[in-house]
């Protein structure tokens, strides 16, 4: 880096990520154009069953949506179109092996942790992701990782449930203290 | 002046201890997450918003536009020193102020960023104060059919004038507005788009959805790229701060210019971006020396920054007065506001005018107090970078988790949040905009209800739309901009003709 200035140094640079594609990016648009025009045909269904037509009162309840359906599920097409029109050019990948991996590291842990609030409360439960993604994806010390975990989880039971009386899931350990 | 007065009543709602305690919480919040890789005004705003529910209206508010404001200055500071733009609309910051960081100037290019920003934010302010009860009251008029029309030129001119394709565009609004319609129809109390279920009864939370499309997303997004982190320190003496003062008048052209084009364009739904751009590429055509811009001159931090947050701020001016956000921000405020019951529009300066008059007066303070905040504080917040994001990443989660479930205490919300992270990061790498969604999202019940009542007063007659003066100019207008690309296209090819034969 240039200049006097001190530098603060972080993360390895990454720009020169050239590891394989996991998949490419037209495929991807593609399947989610098409799993949207699915959602939208269901919608579409789904407010035709309601009821579109008029009555004496007005529109009913699946007028308004059934029409957004339309326009959505059109969208689509002219999209899904569009990419088959382009097919054949040069695509760029969606996602990068490595970066994918990145994605999955904190994806997973997330996923583990929304059942885990519902066993074990939410603030164990956010002290062991926090605690566990430092420690595991971070390689950053057990010791500072297990302090920040432990400080940050009580500083949100603090404000949440006596300051602010918002209340959250809760498991075997804050029944234990008796809240 | 009726303002005035109303202004004074707002300041004197504000100066408790309470609120400006809470001013300053919710500044460094602000200035937090905007400092942070990956996080700007949308995302921050709704990961902190369930830190106010428990608040009166009036602090809650202060509070999440004090957030906002910080994050504004926040993401000045990672674009000069980091060359990494916090939020879209300051990229035009960095092809300046990093070079200027580079040559050692970082202190007067934060400077002159968070002055201009002040500047800009301050025009549009003033242009709230005065203008926004006039629209107000004008549309105090207006029934269904005039709000309808509203609405719908909200959603032309994201279609129109926005710069990503446009099948995509529609793709996100109605999505936005289909989940709106989720659950329990307001007209006739029909249950719609439920497929029985029962967590689905009450339909989508705006809020749940927001948390995850802005906060999880950009969670995956920032782990995806895994920002390096490379940037300069820097520290603002007094000295620099004056001398970058004393040349502050040279520049009046640039700032005025800029203020002007981002009040424009802010009102205008969608052109906070737009007008960051605009600013720096007229400053640089406008110049003697358009050779200089990019490579660290002053002016070119001005110009967008100036522009940038007069669109930014007068953003929340059709917010307040038509209940119209103009950025995706603002739509989110919008959804902080109806969380109270405070519904926005006209009414509200009516009904509510403590409310309405305490915001707008802590728009003022909240900018004076961040211009001092940030000027003395850039070291510390500049130091938050090191903090490892393997740290910050899952105490982020745990925030969006907190928040999603606070607002119904529904354990379904929490997994829907997942869920909407996943859409929101597959969505922003195949470049279907989230802003619109979120528009859609807030606006989608009123506007169906807006279109309902006119037809039920019209007996379903479509010339509602254009039955009077003014429901018909804006309907027009409405779609004159959704079909903008294809009438300019037009005007274009009619012009370019005569020249070409």
């Amino acid at each position: 880096m240039t200049g006097p200035d001190e530098v603060l140094g972080a993360a390895p640079q990454d720009e020169g990520d050239t590891s394989p594609g996991v998949v490419g990016r037209r495929p991807v648009e593609s399947v989610t154009l098409a799993v949207v025009l699915a959602f939208a045909s269901l919608m579409a269904w789904d407010n035709w069953r309601t009821g579109i037509r008029w009555e004496s009162t007005g529109p009913q309840a699946g007028y308004f949506p059934f029409y957004v359906s339309l326009i959505m599920a059109g969208a689509c097409i002219w999209g899904l179109a569009v990419e088959i029109f382009k097919r054949g050019t040069p695509d760029e990948p969606f996602v990068r092996r490595n970066q994918f991996r990145r994605v999955l590291q904190v994806f997973i842990p997330t996923l583990l942790y929304v059942p885990a609030t519902e066993w074990l409360g939410l603030y164990v439960a956010s002290f062991i992701l926090i605690a566990g993604f430092m420690i595991l994806v971070g390689k950053l010390k057990p010791w500072v990782s297990i302090v920040t975990a432990l400080v940050f989880s009580v500083a949100m039971f603090v404000t949440f449930e006596i300051a602010f009386d918002v209340i959250m899931p809760k498991g075997p350990l804050e029944r234990m203290l008796g809240y | 002046m009726e303002a005035l007065g109303l202004l004074l009543l707002g300041f004197k709602v504000l100066l408790t201890w309470k609120i400006l305690a809470l001013m300053m919480v919710g500044l460094t919040l602000g200035i937090f997450v905007g400092v942070l890789p990956g996080l700007g005004g949308p995302n921050g705003v709704a990961i902190l918003l369930p830190l106010t529910f428990t608040m009166d209206p009036t602090s809650a508010i202060v509070m999440l536009s004090c957030i906002y404001w910080g994050a504004l200055f926040g993401g000045a500071i990672t674009s000069i020193l980091f060359n990494i733009p916090g939020e879209a609309w300051s990229v035009a910051t960095t092809f300046d102020g990093y070079p200027m960081a580079q040559k050692g100037q970082a202190a007067e290019a934060l400077t002159a960023a968070f002055t201009s920003s002040f500047i800009g934010s301050f025009v549009a302010v003033l242009l709230i104060t005065f203008l926004a009860p006039r629209i107000a009251s004008f549309a105090l008029q207006f029934g269904p059919p005039e709000f309808f029309a509203v609405y719908l030129l909200t959603f032309c001119s994201f279609v129109g004038l926005g710069k990503e394709d446009k099948h995509k565009t529609i793709i996100s609004m109605a999505l936005g507005l289909l989940i709106a319609g989720i659950g329990m129809d307001t007209v006739s109390g029909t249950l719609r788009m439920t497929f029985g279920s029962s967590e689905l009864l009450r339909g989508v939370n705006f809020l749940v959805a927001v948390i995850g499309l802005f906060g999880i997303s950009e969670i995956l997004l920032t782990m995806e790229e895994r920002l390096a982190l490379k940037g300069h320190a820097a520290r603002i003496s007094l000295r620099v701060v004056l001398s970058v003062w004393k040349d502050l008048p040279k520049y009046w052209v640039t700032l005025v210019r800029s203020s002007f084009i981002g009040c424009w364009l802010g009102i205008t739904p969608g052109g906070a971006i737009a007008a960051s751009f605009m600013g720096y590429n007229l400053a640089k055509r406008m110049s003697k020396d358009p050779e200089s811009f990019g490579k660290g001159r002053i002016e070119g931090v001005f110009a967008p920054e100036t522009a940038a947050h007069a669109s930014g701020t007068s953003a929340l001016l059709p917010m307040l007065a038509l209940g119209i956000p103009g950025s995706g921000t603002a739509a989110i405020l919008l959804g902080g506001l109806m969380v109270w019951g405070l519904n926005p529009g006209p009414m509200l300066f009516v009904e509510h005018k403590d409310f309405v008059w305490g915001l707008i007066a802590s728009m003022y303070l909240g900018n004076v107090v961040g211009l001092i905040m940030v000027l003395t504080t850039v070291p510390i917040f500049a130091s938050v970078l090191r903090v490892p994001f393997a740290a910050i990443a899952p105490m982020i989660v745990v925030s969006c988790a907190i928040g999603a479930f606070a607002i119904q205490n529904a354990m379904f919300d929490i997994w829907l949040m997942v869920l909407f992270g996943v859409v929101g990061y597959v969505f922003k790498k195949i470049g279907i905009p989230l802003a619109p969604l979120t528009l859609a999202l807030v606006l989608g019940s009123r506007a169906e209800d807006s279109f309902r009542l006119s037809m039920i007063g019209s007996a379903g007659d479509m010339g509602v739309f254009w039955s009077n003066r003014l429901v018909g100019t804006i309907t027009t207008l409405a779609l004159v901009l959704l079909f903008w690309p294809l009438i300019s296209r037009g005007i274009r090819a009619l012009r370019g003709r005569p020249r070409g034969a």
